[in-house]
């Protein structure tokens, strides 16, 4: 642990100093005291304060909570002239207090932010510093790839992402063993289970689309399997277009899936929330989120242990005659960190985010169910199954196709979430469908 | 006293504190909004100046006619259901027997936060497990609808929980308005030989008018602004059926960052609600005013 520590300073002090001016060389041998007093020549060693904005209250993400707040305590412990100084705010709170700050250019040194789409205006905005020089340092090779590019806009990168996410459909092997079904290998057999299920009486899919983006994953998934990943990534970024005929014919599957009640009862009225709390009850067989949902399956003592060991998970299957591949994923990054373009402390920031990251890498998993972006060795951890099997699907997949809605700038994806509840409401046909999402990322 | 409010320099400190407060914080936001609106601006970057090009997309634009029209709606039932609350307000006063105990009980939802009353109603209105539906398929119907997943409904199943939620606030304003009519005028009404509809029509109702006028602007204008119910509970959905006003801004200001057409937005609103305002007053007016004496 010791050890653990003390490389961890080392590995602080080199990568700003490695973005800095270049001095990692002389730096890198030191012990804890000498980065210390390195420290001094570098920072002055006056009294730094660096503000730290982020949204896992207490209440609601107690294991996020307890790790923040160990990660700050060691930070402080190790560099006594710097103090973390925290601002907490759930997730829909900051992020308006988020647009509020950068309205009056008054952002923490470090904060939270989400991926592509969400940092664009920050970083037209000149808001956000690159961290490309952390990257290059210390952190090189830690990350999972493809994780940090969502975070790049023109080459260079302006947050260090902390959380990584697949999804997959959960599943309750209670209900599907009483009703004598298997795991769908392809979308036919998916078809065959979903109409047995539904003549049996149990709503086949929980799905809450009034938050919309819980829609726009089936889309997706079906839009990877017909058309394939390229199309499907083409479209998103507006090289190409909806009015491909695979895609089209996702839409139209998926209005099909909605004619056989696939999906809970009033889907479009019900919130992400009511939804996961059907599959949770054991009133619906199969609800499709993401990997951050795997404490609630797990480990969570809040939820019976005889449903939690009932849940096991399926990769969305392949469609016959489909382009996509069924290691093909739909996810991306949550939250990842970011310091500001006006920080007057921004190698200090700096340092701390590096330091912070590395860190969280090592205790999230254990600590708060949380899958980092930053590699994890998972045979030195102690796991539940489901956790153990999904990181290792997400080491054989073969792509990952961000969720549509980060991906996009915020008024087209906001179309593309509207026409999502559109389509699945039957209120929009696939080719208006098609039409309007052109007509919204060409904008 | 008197020569202390006599004195202008005390008149101005003592009117001053609240003069300034409700400048910064309501004229000049109002100002700000309407030049926010002249903008192209997503909240972050720089703001680009594009004239009144806002509100002229603002007026061509569907979603937000459509969500107009149902905060029209939304005001056409409050409009109507203040009737209602009067003839409570008129039943409650007239000195029934446990009087008392109904008027709590019509103003308890008025104390409950919104944001309770919706969570409240989505567990009335839940599709499967919802109270409405249970009892719906227990005296027999089948398949009942989604209340708040059908477009066609959506909207109306909405106007439930908003007008009950105000049902408590106009009926006490009845209430104490009725209250105050000297108790003398009904007696020599009822020696004269009226009946109590008589007492109801020709005496109490002429003496609350005012009082009705005015809850009709607030009514009327509380409807074309609201925002919370629906934004909690449907989120302006599905597709947009239940959209309002002000939930349409705040999506575009917030959710597709563009706070210029958001601006623009929220300066029309004010703009629908003064006219409203007016044209009510000006609708209302009477020129003779009735007195109690």
């Amino acid at each position: 642990m010791l050890l653990t520590l003390s490389l961890a300073v080392v590995v602080a002090g080199c990568g700003s100093n490695n973005g800095n001016n270049g001095n990692a060389a002389s730096n890198a041998p030191s012990s804890e005291g000498a980065t210390e007093s390195q420290g001094t020549v570098d920072t002055g060693g006056e009294k730094v304060t660096v503000n730290f904005m982020h949204l896992w209250p207490e209440g609601v993400s107690a294991g996020q909570n307890k790790i923040v707040n160990q990660i700050i305590d060691s930070y402080q412990t190790e560099h006594p002239n710097v103090t973390i100084k925290q601002e907490v705010l759930d997730n829909e709170q900051y992020k308006s207090k988020l647009k509020v700050l950068s309205a009056s250019n008054q952002l923490p040194d470090v904060g939270v932010t989400w991926a592509a789409g969400f940092l664009q205006p920050y970083v037209e905005g000149n808001l956000f510093t690159p961290v490309d020089d952390l990257l290059s340092g210390e952190l090189n090779g830690k990350f999972v790839a493809g994780t940090t590019e969502a975070y790049a806009i023109n080459g260079k990168t302006y947050a260090l992402p902390l959380e990584f996410n697949i999804a997959p459909v959960y599943y309750n092997k209670a209900i599907f063993e009483k009703n004598n079904l298997e795991i769908p290998q392809t979308y036919e057999q998916f078809k065959t289970v979903v109409k047995t299920l539904s003549d049996a009486g149990v709503a086949p899919i929980a799905l809450g689309n009034k938050d919309r983006w819980t829609g726009s994953l089936w889309y997706m998934y079906l839009a990877d399997r017909i058309a394939g990943q390229a199309t499907l990534a083409g479209a998103i970024n507006g090289s190409s277009s909806f009015t491909d005929e695979g895609l089209m014919k996702a839409a139209t599957e998926v209005q099909s899936l909605v004619d056989v009640n696939a999906f809970v009862k009033g889907f479009n009225g019900l919130s992400n929330e009511e939804a996961k709390s059907e599959f949770l009850n054991g009133k619906a067989a199969m609800y499709m989120m993401g990997t951050w949902e795997l404490p609630n399956f797990t480990t969570n003592e809040d939820i019976p242990q005889e449903f939690r060991d009932s849940v096991g998970f399926f990769k969305f299957p392949t469609v016959d005659g489909g382009k996509g591949d069924i290691n093909s994923w739909v996810g991306g990054p949550g939250v990842g960190l970011f310091v500001s373009e006006n920080s007057k402390v921004k190698d200090e920031a700096k340092k701390f985010v590096e330091y912070f990251v590395t860190k969280w890498g090592e205790q999230s998993v254990t600590g708060a169910g949380v899958i980092p972006a930053t590699k994890v060795d998972t045979s030195a951890l102690e796991l539940p199954q489901l956790y153990i099997d999904l990181f290792n699907e997400m080491n054989k997949a073969s792509s990952i196709t961000l969720f549509a809605d980060v991906q996009m700038q915020a008024s087209a994806a906001e179309t593309h979430l509207n026409m999502i509840q559109a389509l699945f409401g039957k209120a929009a046909t696939p080719a208006k469908f098609a039409e309007e999402h052109d007509a919204a990322i060409a904008k | 006293m008197d020569k202390v409010l006599s004195n202008k320099k005390m008149i101005a400190l003592y009117v001053l504190p609240s003069l300034l407060l409700i400048l910064a914080i309501v004229y000049i936001p109002i100002v700000l909004t309407a030049y926010y609106g002249l903008h192209e601006w997503n909240g972050i970057g720089a703001m680009k100046f594009v004239g009144l090009d806002n509100y002229q997309e603002l007026l061509k634009d569907e979603t937000f006619w459509k969500s107009a029209w149902h905060s029209f709606m939304l005001a056409i039932f409050s409009g109507v259901s203040l009737i209602l609350y009067l003839i409570v307000a008129i039943v409650l006063a007239a000195r029934i027997k446990g009087a008392n105990i109904f008027r709590k009980i019509y103003l308890i939802p008025m104390l409950l936060s919104s944001v309770a009353i919706a969570q409240l109603w989505l567990k009335i209105f839940h599709p499967s497990n919802g109270v409405l539906n249970s009892v719906l398929e227990s005296i027999g119907f089948e398949n009942p609808p989604a209340w708040l997943a059908e477009p066609s409904i959506v909207l109306y199943a909405l106007f439930v929980p908003i007008l009950w939620q105000y049902a408590g606030f106009y009926i006490l304003i009845y209430y104490a308005a009725l209250k105050n009519i000297p108790a003398s005028l009904e007696e020599a009404a009822k020696i004269d030989g009226a009946s109590a509809w008589q007492v109801a029509w020709r005496i109490k109702l002429p003496l609350v008018m005012e009082v009705f006028k005015v809850t009709i602007v607030l009514a009327v204008v509380g409807s074309l602004k609201y925002f919370d119910l629906i934004f909690v509970m449907t989120d302006g959905g599905p597709n947009g059926s239940s959209e309002v006003m002000a939930s349409y801004m705040y999506h575009q200001a917030f959710r597709a960052y563009d706070f210029g057409y958001g601006s623009a937005i929220g300066f029309f609103l004010l703009v629908i609600c003064l006219i409203a305002t007016w044209l009510i007053r000006k609708l209302t007016a009477s020129k003779d005013t009735i007195q109690y004496s």
